[in-house]
């Protein structure tokens, strides 16, 4: 099959998700989703990573479990997915309805010098979460597709999982605070409150 | 004569004192030494026992968990604490506690020799990743020691790991 080159802007496609964040939980993956994040506002609610990788969507379950009556977003690299295929299939055997992982997919590791990751050789992230066990699946190449996919990140049942693939582009480095225990103690309080240091 | 096995009973001292720590959700990879407190951890409604794919994954699922403002615990052999390593990296940064109970291969009376290397590095590599280890030499120590595990992790915020020897589980037997 060929390449489909990817055109959309994921400084863009991020800003557009979180627009209409609501009160929902975001967790971005460690590197350019946490910065696209942070360019897109800073937010008590989104638990930027700088490390983990490979956890993001499991950080997600766990997230999503405790707290049944928010939706939970997981905003991911393909390379940070590509190192927890397995969580797809836990995820997918869990089945939690507030659940969304979206994948920021620029086929390359964008960190460590635009390596391709497997993603741009054809592998096929949305067919894999399908055959986890997700609800449902796809991949979003165009802005009429992604508008159409942005009600179902917030209300579709999930786990949903959405690759929307995104061009190389740079984009200007947006660094949010680093402090791991900050970043915990703040998202606590702005979602339990008092409990947060019981 | 013999007398008739019977099922041990700290997997369930175990259970009860995740009861009373509040523990909402048991991330595992299965191990024969942990499956009682398995299968009393799903038959538990107020609890949601969750298998995974590799342990690392429930290193950052009770990352999630906490944040969610939920306690957990992470349970599995001693051959998983190596693939958990980077992981527990940012527990130790974020300061998540982190409550694990590993039961131990390649130790007291092991026959399969791939499980040693595994078994020797599994307290120096908690170690050096900011894991607090404390272990449970006979059964009757199990409950006290996992309690006092829970205590130290969620109130300090720090990843405690419970190693349970191989000498109370039994050791594997092979051609059973």
């Amino acid at each position: 099959m060929a390449h489909r080159k990817p055109i959309l802007d994921r400084r863009k496609v991020v800003a557009q998700i979180l627009e209409r964040r609501g009160d929902a939980l975001i967790m971005p993956g460690l590197g350019a989703p946490t910065w696209d994040c942070a360019a897109a506002g800073d937010h008590p609610l989104t638990f930027y990573s700088w490390g983990g990788m490979g956890g993001c969507a499991m950080m997600g379950l766990g997230l999503a479990l405790a707290q049944p009556r928010r939706r939970v977003l997981v905003i991911t690299g393909d390379g940070e997915l590509l190192m927890g295929l397995g969580s797809l299939a836990s995820i997918g055997v869990q089945k939690p309805r507030n659940l969304a992982v979206i994948v920021i997919d620029n086929e390359h590791y964008g960190e460590t010098g635009m390596q391709p990751t497997h993603t741009r050789h054809g592998v096929d992230l949305p067919a894999m979460a399908r055959a986890a066990g997700f609800r449902a699946a796809g991949t979003v190449y165009t802005a009429p597709q992604l508008k159409a996919w942005m009600p179902r990140f917030y209300r579709q049942p999930g786990p949903i999982f959405c690759s929307i693939k995104v061009t190389t582009a740079d984009a200007p480095l947006v660094l949010p605070v680093r402090e791991g225990t900050a970043i915990k103690h703040r998202f606590r309080e702005a979602l339990l409150g008092g409990r947060a240091y019981e | 004569m013999e007398t008739a096995t019977r099922p041990p009973t700290w997997p369930l001292d175990i259970y009860e004192v995740f009861k009373k720590a509040g523990i909402r959700q048991v991330a595992y990879v299965p191990d024969a030494g942990h499956s009682l407190l398995i299968k009393a951890c799903h038959a538990d409604k107020a609890m949601r026992a969750v298998c995974l794919t590799t342990e690392e994954e429930g290193v950052a699922m009770l990352a999630g968990a906490w944040l969610g403002g939920e306690r957990g615990a992470l349970l599995m052999q001693s051959s998983g604490a190596g693939n958990c390593i980077n992981m527990l990296g940012m527990i130790n940064e974020c300061r998540f506690p982190l409550l694990m109970i590993l039961t131990m291969r390649g130790h007291w009376g092991e026959f399969n020799p791939w499980q040693v290397p595994m078994s020797q590095a599994t307290v120096p590599a908690l170690s050096a990743i900011g894991v607090t280890v404390q272990t449970v030499d006979q059964p009757d120590e199990a409950g006290e020691t996992v309690a006092a595990a829970a205590r130290l992790a969620f109130s300090t915020g720090r990843a405690v790991a419970v190693l349970i020897s191989q000498r109370v589980i039994g050791s594997k037997a092979f051609g059973k």
